[in-house]
């Protein structure tokens, strides 16, 4: 099979040469950077979650606005981390699907209670935004943040890490389906040099 | 907090029975040590989801529980101690308001499972008021089993969530074990709602 001819837009979308063109470039480019923030909901839309049970950060923001707005959603903000997981074990046994976003540091909040999903095993999907583990400002976020993939593991929990906007959406389908056909807890890293550095000097 | 008064009059195993008495669509929730032992005392049932562990839960399971089932009428019935230890829930729950979830404490005041400690609770903190103070529309401390009788014919209507703090005498009944096999409560449970495994 013959190499298809090159396609030239790729090269003048890259190089723009009006001032029109560089706009539209920079547009392009934010939306590439930028798409995963929906691509979380539309994830969990397309899986049939009907609960969205979060403690908010900002790497969430977009979900949880678009969970709002659904009217076949509940989002369901809880007072700490924890809550999420006997909810959703409730939805469950209601016969419903559920997801748990969730900063890294709300990992720590829930290490005992995950031996409810381990002993009862019910489909435990966690979004977790990640602090303390590329370019952190707050070496308090630290500790958390670097033992939160292995706390996870400890506690029987899948995990995968997604740092490029390209690995969200397969990732969290990825995730989502190896959860809610397997009865398992499967959690999704969202790195910090995928949402970003905090920026808290202005 | 001056006077003190740890627990209460009712017998445990009296006030479960006379809760579950009749039972018809009744789903049941219950925190982990003496009320699962309470709650298999009156009956194993299908529509009985008993936790062992995961202390603080009792609570949240029971709000999804009743959020994805709407139609039936939730109990979650559990202690002091296990309520403290998922205090925020009462917040998380006043903001979902199911209309049917019910929450029954038995509330002797103190922590029966480990030697019999003195709660928060046995030591004035009122449950009832905490939900109260949280915006729950219906609260009680009860005393009298004339008010579980109340409580009990309140289960089925729409005006949740409910909580009661009931204060029952600390003192430990005989062991009654449920099934210890999450997987198995979980998938009678399921079942009986027409649920499939995965």
């Amino acid at each position: 099979m013959g190499r298809p001819a090159a396609i030239p837009y790729n090269a003048s979308r890259r190089i723009p040469t009006t001032p029109e063109a560089m706009v539209a470039a920079e547009d392009l480019d934010h939306a590439a950077r930028e798409g995963w923030r929906t691509d979380l909901y539309r994830v969990l839309k397309q899986h049939d979650v009907r609960h969205i049970a979060y403690v908010p950060d900002a790497g969430h923001s977009e979900a949880l606005r678009l969970a709002e707005a659904d009217d076949a959603m509940r989002s369901v903000v809880l007072t700490t981390e924890e809550e999420g997981i006997g909810y959703l074990a409730g939805a469950w046994l209601g016969g419903q699907r559920g997801a748990l976003l969730l900063q890294s540091s709300g990992v720590g909040n829930c290490i005992n209670t995950l031996s409810l999903q381990t002993a009862t095993r019910f489909p435990l999907l966690m979004l977790v935004t990640m602090r303390g583990d590329w370019a952190e400002f707050n070496p308090w976020q630290v500790p958390m943040g670097q033992a939160t993939e292995a706390s996870l593991k400890l506690m029987g929990v899948q995990t995968w890490r997604a740092d490029r906007p390209e690995d969200v959406a397969p990732l969290v389908r990825g995730a989502a389906t190896m959860a809610f056909n397997g009865d398992a807890a499967c959690a999704v890293l969202l790195g910090q040099r995928l949402i970003g550095e905090k920026q808290w000097l202005k | 907090m001056a006077e003190v008064m740890a627990g209460g009059p009712l017998d445990r195993r009296d006030v479960v029975r006379r809760l579950l008495e009749g039972r018809k669509d009744l789903l049941v929730v219950t925190g982990l040590g003496s009320p699962s032992y309470d709650v298999m005392a009156a009956g194993d049932h299908d529509g009985n989801y008993y936790l062992w562990a995961a202390m603080g839960s009792a609570a949240t399971v029971g709000l999804g529980l009743a959020v994805a089932q709407p139609a039936r009428p939730v109990l979650v019935i559990t202690g002091d101690g296990e309520m403290l230890m998922g205090l925020g829930a009462l917040a998380t729950i006043a903001v979902q308001a199911p209309p049917n979830l019910t929450i029954a404490v038995l509330d002797n005041g103190h922590f029966g499972e480990t030697g019999m400690q003195l709660s928060h609770a046995g030591r004035g903190l009122g449950l009832d008021r905490v939900a109260q103070s949280c915006g729950f529309p219906w609260t009680a401390a009860i005393r009298e089993m004339g008010q579980v009788d109340d409580l009990r014919a309140r289960l089925g209507a729409r005006e949740g969530p409910r909580l009661a703090a009931i204060k029952v005498r600390p003192e430990n009944a005989p062991r009654v074990l449920p099934p210890r096999d999450g997987v198995f409560i979980k998938n009678r449970f399921r079942h009986a709602l027409g649920h499939a495994p995965i």
